[in-house]
């Protein structure tokens, strides 16, 4: 890992960066970039969440859209109901999610492996095709959805809803933190190295792994219902496999097994997708007019070369190359 | 319960693998605080009878009673909590943990709970204390601190019969804890099992024949699947029936 002043100093420069950004961007005009920003956060939640059960879990889940998917529907159908409160909404979103995670891990946990994989996706993919199916809520079109209240803020300024963003990635990475560290998270790392020898120790490690499955299904409910809420938009896309793809693509871009792997393979991940769609590279508009389409093949690139070159993502790129696992 | 009573009983237990009886009627007492020693050939079914004993395999049919209770249904966590642990034949220990988180690990899995979701667990020095003294018992006590991944086989194997030490059991299954352990470090296990036999009872698997007859208050014989003698050292060394089927052409194992 990287020494303690430095890696002090690196996380005081995100957090001056993070607060000062929506004002930076204000003063050069670039409001655009602070909707990018709190999508970005969001992602960034959802992918810890994701990395906690993958990297500390070992549980490699392809399905995990699916907990975005239902925080995003649940919170949606609440305030286009009428129900406007984000104290309200986000809170059942997450219980709904968490209540869906655990008929999900019940089934799923049973498995390991490739199987894992495949039935997480499943599991996924049933779930798109149900929104799909919700006529009364837009069905394939979509639902549009006004952003949701919290009392003394305005959720409508992208800058506050940036804030909030903000405070809540900080506190799910702090929790992430307390819980790998205590008991619990030791129980977890244990499991995922040598799941019938801590059987052997006496672990019902069924249990463990279902909780860790739940709660995390319940922070990317969490990030379903704010992504919801900062694109005023949700339709069954959110829970489609490739979305489930992007988490795990975030995931192994940022670091596996790492505190921050998540949030900096989002940052990383979306930052890049905006460059390579959004950004005029006139010499290649010249040579190749519509290469903008395939933009995504630049992401693919950064991809295979992350991987390739440091794989433990660019967290990875910043650590020791010794060989401590640990955090 | 008096020392004549058996601790773990077996009642006609039966395990196939397609056509193969890889345990065929197996009755076996094991009496409170003695050391209980299982040899045979290779092949014979002694780690699939540990497998049964232990609640990884679930026998096709009789049963298995630990003190006066049922267990054959009962899970492999569900019986280390009653106080049955094994140790494995092929180590498994946590290799990217230090030898004292891993003993830690085994300590922790009967001491409080396990679903504390906030406090450090590097904080938790009554868990520590303890773990350390099981592992200044197993005698890596200088080695404490090294990840378990990086100890030398000899070590691993001492590492792997503590955690299963760590655990408290009433009843120790030990699945060859020798094996490709040179003659210093059989020498230390053997010690050790001597000391820990005061307070535990133990079914030792081991092919160390100098080992099991230091050690071993009787000693049952499996030979394809089928226990064919359970008597005390000196009958087992000089019955022809044991001889013929196991120490004749296979004492130099």
């Amino acid at each position: 890992m990287i020494d303690q002043p430095r890696r002090a100093v690196i996380l005081l420069a995100f957090f001056v960066i993070a607060i000062l950004f929506p004002y930076l961007m204000r003063v050069c005009g670039q409001e655009y970039f602070i909707g990018l920003a709190s999508r970005m956060l969001i992602y960034g939640i959802a992918a810890t969440s994701l990395n906690f059960i993958l990297g500390y879990g070992g549980m490699v889940s392809f399905g995990h859209a699916a907990f975005l998917g239902v925080g995003a529907y649940v919170a949606a159908i609440l305030v286009v109901s009428g129900w406007s409160s984000a104290l309200l909404a986000w809170p059942v979103a997450m219980v709904v999610s968490a209540a869906v995670a655990f008929l999900i891990g019940l089934i799923t946990l049973r498995t390991k492996g490739v199987y894992f994989i495949m039935i997480t996706l499943a599991f996924a993919q049933m779930l798109y095709y149900v929104t799909i199916s919700m006529k009364a809520y837009g069905g394939e079109e979509g639902l549009n959805v006004p952003r949701p209240s919290i009392p003394w803020l305005n959720l409508e300024s992208d800058t506050e809803f940036y804030y909030v963003a903000f405070v809540l990635v900080c506190a799910i990475i702090y929790l992430m933190h307390r819980v790998i560290n205590a008991r619990f998270g030791r129980v977890l790392m244990a499991i995922s190295e040598n799941e019938v020898r801590m059987q052997a120790l006496g672990y019902k490690t069924m249990h463990y792994k279902l909780i860790a499955f739940v709660l995390a299904g319940t922070i990317a409910g969490l990030a379903g219902a704010l992504l919801a809420a900062q694109n005023s938009f949700v339709n069954p896309s959110i829970m489609h496999w490739t979305s489930s793809g992007l988490l795990l693509f975030m995931v192994i871009l940022g670091g596996v097994r790492s505190k921050y792997g998540g949030l900096i393979g989002a940052i990383a991940f979306l930052g890049l997708e905006d460059f390579a769609v959004n950004i005029q590279i006139d010499w290649l508009a010249n040579w190749y007019p519509s290469y903008s389409q395939h933009a995504m093949l630049l992401v693919g690139l950064v991809l295979l070369i992350v991987v390739l070159f440091s794989p433990r993502g660019i967290v990875g790129f910043f650590a020791n190359r010794g060989g401590h696992v640990h955090e | 319960m008096s020392t004549n009573d058996f601790l773990l009983k077996t009642v006609n237990i039966q395990k196939r693998f397609g056509g193969i009886v890889a345990t065929r009627n197996v009755s076996l007492e094991i009496m409170n605080g003695e050391v209980h020693a299982l040899i045979g050939p290779n092949g014979a079914g002694k780690t699939t009878l540990i497998a049964q004993l232990s609640g990884l395999l679930v026998p096709d049919s009789g049963q298995i009673f630990f003190g006066s209770r049922d267990i054959s249904r009962l899970s492999l966590s569900d019986r280390v909590k009653i106080g049955l642990a094994r140790s494995y034949q092929i180590t498994s220990i946590f290799r990217s943990f230090s030898v004292l988180n891993n003993i830690a690990l085994a300590v922790q899995a009967r001491k409080g709970s396990s679903y504390s979701f906030w406090e450090p667990v590097v904080s938790d020095s009554e868990l520590f204390e303890e773990a350390f003294a099981y592992v200044k018992e197993i005698g890596l006590a200088q080695r404490s601190e090294v990840i378990a991944g990086q100890l030398s086989h000899g070590e691993q194997r001492q590492l792997e019969v503590g955690l299963a030490l760590a655990t408290m059991p009433r009843l120790l299954l030990l699945d060859e804890p020798m094996a490709g352990m040179g003659p210093e470090e059989s020498e230390n296990l053997v010690t050790l099992i001597a000391k820990v036999r005061e307070r535990v009872t133990v079914l030792l698997v081991e092919h160390d024949m100098d080992a099991v007859f230091r050690l071993a208050d009787r000693v049952s014989v499996l030979v394809n699947g089928e226990l064919i003698a359970t008597e005390v050292p000196d009958l087992i060394r000089s019955s022809e029936e044991v001889k013929r089927a196991y120490l004749g052409n296979d004492t130099a194992t």
